[in-house]
């Protein structure tokens, strides 16, 4: 033991603690499956932060645990450790390491919220299915209107994801209006007025989610595609992803929203695209019983704006009557 | 305006041997139920208030676990449930982390610490705590009309539309909890700014004041919005007002501006006294000085400055602009820096010492460890692009349980080992402390390490009902949870059996440096016959023992 000297073993455990962080931020397996193109990049972000994390992890547990071993008081020692106060190169190398690392975190954080569209949120107009881009009203990142006197927040916003900065003027393949309500999501297609209880999407297509709530706040999330954007009373949000594995995918609501809040759950359906087309070609040949419905969803109850969907969405007529009784 | 009221330190100084005549020689059992002026009995007042909210709290947590044994809602009525939640993260930070370590803590020890008889205002500072009262019975009372149900947040329009009456009571009971906080924060500020005895110099304070004076500072800037805010969420519901509705040109997103505006710095409110705490326990066991003083005094304070710049990274999803997520992941992930120097200087100081585990340090070192992994979970929910998949699931459950019951829990923990001498003037019993702490820390990480994995792999927070997927390891969590019920019962025993019975304890007990040490245990009415005179730093161990070794 004595032999070997201190840098050795300085330099062995940090290489098996490279070792064993980089094989960890690779295998931990924490993740639900991926099915979205922004998943790829939030999971790359997440695994590098575990590689990070793991051996800062590895480090402050050994250092805690080797001094509670090594600096036990011994049998009979009643006297008191060496009196050092500090030691400024050591502080100071111990303050410029984490201020790196969370500089080169943040940098490479900007940089993925930039490629899921975090920085041209709602590009594309927001009004139901119209795709007319908003020339006089462009956020920039910043925060500041094209035309540079804009307020911070402009009044007719929409917060979320958009598309990344390269495309941001591109339109999306699909748009979905999303309505979030005690306890259910509505699905609308401007495209064919198709309305639905699940959300299905074509694999490979740019789709945009313009979300909105009719009561409270709830909030948009798929865990597989990684996204999650809260639908909020009096604003308008918006997601945008690109599915990329086809599947069923838990829609799942994350924001307290009453008393059935976990219940509110459907789930997206990524389709190929011929079966896309097949389910639309079919929801499109019912619209007319549709139609009578989804004039004018503001004026009816949620009871009976729903009632029509309930089966399909396995959700049961009596159930409906008492949530939208609350 | 405050130095007329005020005794300065010299005046103190002149008039050391003539006690007041008006005080009794010992306080008696029933003087602690009454308005009492004397800052140890308000302390011993808060702690023992607080604690049982803890353990009421921690009885609506076993109840949620219990409902989350299975995926189904069949334990509680879905709407209790949510009553328990609200409550139970409502009673654990307005009702016991924030009074048990600022009331208790600050003003048992604070005065004791920098030499001085009291608070600056004895009287405030009885309000302060008789404040609180009301506020405990108000959450209390709400149940009766079905408690408060959306949340520790309140975010309307859901709390707008939700038990109206219950939902009142609770912002009543946050407005008079924030006003106790208010009244005490100056009280601590003046206190430490103008009451140190003349031989202490701002460096020879000890950290836990320093700590406690960061405190009072970020509550003093941040409690007012909160207090604002809530108020205008009262009168929305009682009074038709539209602040907060959107139906009316109201807006729901700057009600969680105001709120997390204080919210978020409350979780430093809940933290700077604990890291305080842990600056003055782990050199008394390490047996060494304090590593880098002034990195941990002024870290405190950059804590404290930069945590008023972070509240929007609990909005990632809301409806924030790209730049507020931009800019909000670069501060939050700041915070890391300092709260990193203090843990690194913990390490450095226990580095080389002669370390006594004694329940005291074990949670000390317990702190150290389960902080270290929740300070990194936090790292990774700065980052906007990350949040958007983990924010209000699980993951976050998990990691404010790791800061705040790994963080602050097991911070009080400590403090109460450590200073339960001097506190009754009777030793705890260490086999017992030692139970205690193995079984909570083993309770800790069974019931909060499994919550980030549901929460990555799709679970959302504050639901009675779940995917079944997800049953395994929410069992796992739940039966974490009766391990840590189980962990209070040595606790319990142990403080009450020894508070009559336990081995008297010396004045100085660990052979502490800090003035509380220099005093009888417990201290006599008016602290010291003599007010003390410094002779070295807080922190002197190791050195020879030179003028120093009449202390004990
Ligand atoms: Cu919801």
């Amino acid at each position: 033991m004595k032999q070997i000297p201190a840098p050795l073993w300085t330099l062995t455990i940090g290489v098996a603690v490279t070792l064993l962080s980089l094989w960890y931020g690779q295998n931990h397996g924490l993740m639900p499956e991926q099915a979205s193109e922004q998943a790829v990049l939030i999971d790359e972000l997440f695994d590098s932060m575990v590689v990070m994390g793991t051996a800062l992890f590895l480090v402050m547990e050994g250092a805690i645990l080797y001094c509670m071993i090594q600096f036990r008081q011994r049998k009979g020692d009643e006297t008191d450790g060496p009196a050092i106060e500090g030691n400024l190169p050591l502080e100071a190398f111990w303050t410029a390491i984490p201020t790196i690392l969370v500089i080169g975190l943040g940098l490479y954080s900007f940089q993925v919220f930039q490629e899921i569209g975090g920085i041209t949120p709602g590009h594309v107009a927001h009004d139901h299915g119209t795709m007319i881009a908003q020339a006089d009203d462009t956020p920039l990142p910043g925060g500041l209107s094209e035309s540079g006197k804009g307020p911070l927040i402009a009044e007719n916003s929409v917060f979320g994801l958009g598309a990344p900065l390269e495309n941001e003027d591109t339109a999306a393949d699909l748009q979905v209006n999303v309505t979030g309500m005690q306890y259910a999501w509505i699905f609308t297609y401007p495209e064919g007025n198709i309305i639905d209880g699940e959300l299905h999407v074509p694999i490979g297509a740019d789709v945009q989610l313009n979300i909105s709530a009719k009561d409270v706040i709830h909030s948009f999330w798929v865990p597989q595609f990684r996204l999650k954007q809260d639908a909020i009373p009096g604003k308008k949000t918006a997601l945008r992803f690109i599915a990329n594995k086809e599947g069923n995918y838990p829609v799942v609501c994350a924001e307290l929203c009453g008393g059935y809040h976990g219940s509110m759950r459907t789930q997206v359906i990524v389709h190929s695209p011929e079966d896309y087309q097949a389910w639309h070609d079919k929801r499109v040949a019912q619209t007319p019983a549709v139609e009578t419905i989804a004039k004018a969803p503001a004026d009816l109850s949620a009871e009976e704006y729903l009632s029509p969907y309930s089966q399909e969405m396995g959700v049961n007529r009596d159930l409906i009557a008492n949530l939208s009784l609350k | 305006m405050t130095q007329a009221e005020l005794p300065t330190s010299a005046e103190v100084m002149a008039i050391p041997t003539t006690p007041p005549p008006h005080h009794p020689e010992k306080w008696k059992w029933y003087d602690y139920f009454t308005f009492n002026i004397d800052h140890k009995v308000i302390g011993i007042q808060y702690l023992v208030t607080s604690f049982i909210f803890y353990l009421i709290g921690g009885l609506m947590a076993l109840a949620m676990r219990a409902e989350l044994a299975t995926p189904a809602s069949d334990f509680l009525s879905p709407d209790l449930y949510n009553a328990f939640l609200t409550n139970h993260g409502t009673i654990m930070i307005f009702l016991w982390i924030v009074p048990a370590s600022i009331g208790g803590f600050g003003n048992f020890l604070v005065p004791l610490m920098i030499g001085a008889r009291d608070m600056a205002f004895p009287k405030l500072n009885a309000l302060a705590f008789w404040v609180t009262v009301p506020a405990g019975m108000l959450i209390m009372g709400s149940f009766f009309f079905g408690g408060a149900q959306s949340g520790w947040t309140s975010y309307p329009p859901l709390s707008v539309v939700t038990a109206n009456t219950a939902q009142s009571m609770w912002i009543l009971a946050i407005v008079l909890a924030g006003t106790s906080s208010i009244l005490g924060s100056l009280n601590f500020i003046v206190t430490i700014w103008k009451m140190r005895v003349p031989s202490m110099a701002w460096d020879q304070m000890p950290l836990f004041c320093w700590a406690m004076m960061a405190t009072s500072i970020l509550a003093l800037v941040s409690t007012p919005v909160l207090a604002a805010g809530l108020t205008l969420l009262l009168f929305d519901i009682n009074f038709g007002t539209s602040f907060f509705d959107p139906a009316k040109g109201g807006d729901v997103v700057m009600y969680q501006h105001l709120f997390w505006f204080y919210s978020h710095p409350a979780v430093y409110l809940m933290i700077l006294p604990i890291f305080g705490i842990m600056s003055e326990v782990i050199p008394v066991h390490s047996r060494k000085p304090i590593f880098g003083y002034k990195a941990i005094a002024y870290s405190s304070l950059a804590i404290c400055l930069v945590g008023l710049f972070v509240w929007v990274h609990h909005m990632f999803t809301s409806g924030t602009p790209p730049w507020m997520r931009i800019f909000f992941t670069i501060s939050t992930l700041i915070v890391a820096v300092p709260t990193g120097v203090k843990i690194f200087s913990w390490v450095a100081t226990m580095w080389g010492g002669k370390i006594r585990y004694n329940s005291a340090m074990l949670f000390a070192v317990g702190l150290l460890a389960m902080f270290v992994f929740g300070g990194l979970s936090g790292v990774t929910l700065g980052t906007a692009a990350f949040d958007l998949h983990v924010h209000d699931t699980y993951y976050v459950v998990g990691h404010f349980h790791y800061v705040l019951f790994g963080g602050s829990v097991f911070g009080l923990y400590a403090g109460l080992y450590h200073w339960y001498p001097k506190m009754t003037g009777r030793m705890l019993n260490e086999p017992l402390g030692k139970v205690h702490f193995i079984l909570t820390f083993i309770g800790t990480n069974l019931t909060f390490l499994p919550m980030h994995q549901l929460g990555l792999q799709g679970m959302p927070r504050r639901v009675a009902m779940y995917d079944p997927q997800f049953q395994a390891l929410n069992q796992l969590c739940t039966f974490g949870s009766i391990v840590l019920g189980i962990s209070l019962l040595p606790f319990l025993a142990n403080a009450i059996w020894s508070w009559s019975r336990g081995p008297q304890a010396a004045d100085n007990p660990w052979d502490a440096k800090t003035l509380e040490w220099t005093t009888a245990s417990p201290p006599i009415i008016e602290n010291w016959e003599v007010l003390p005179v410094l002779t070295e730093g807080p922190y002197a161990y190791g050195e020879e023992p030179a003028e120093a070794s009449a202390n004990t």
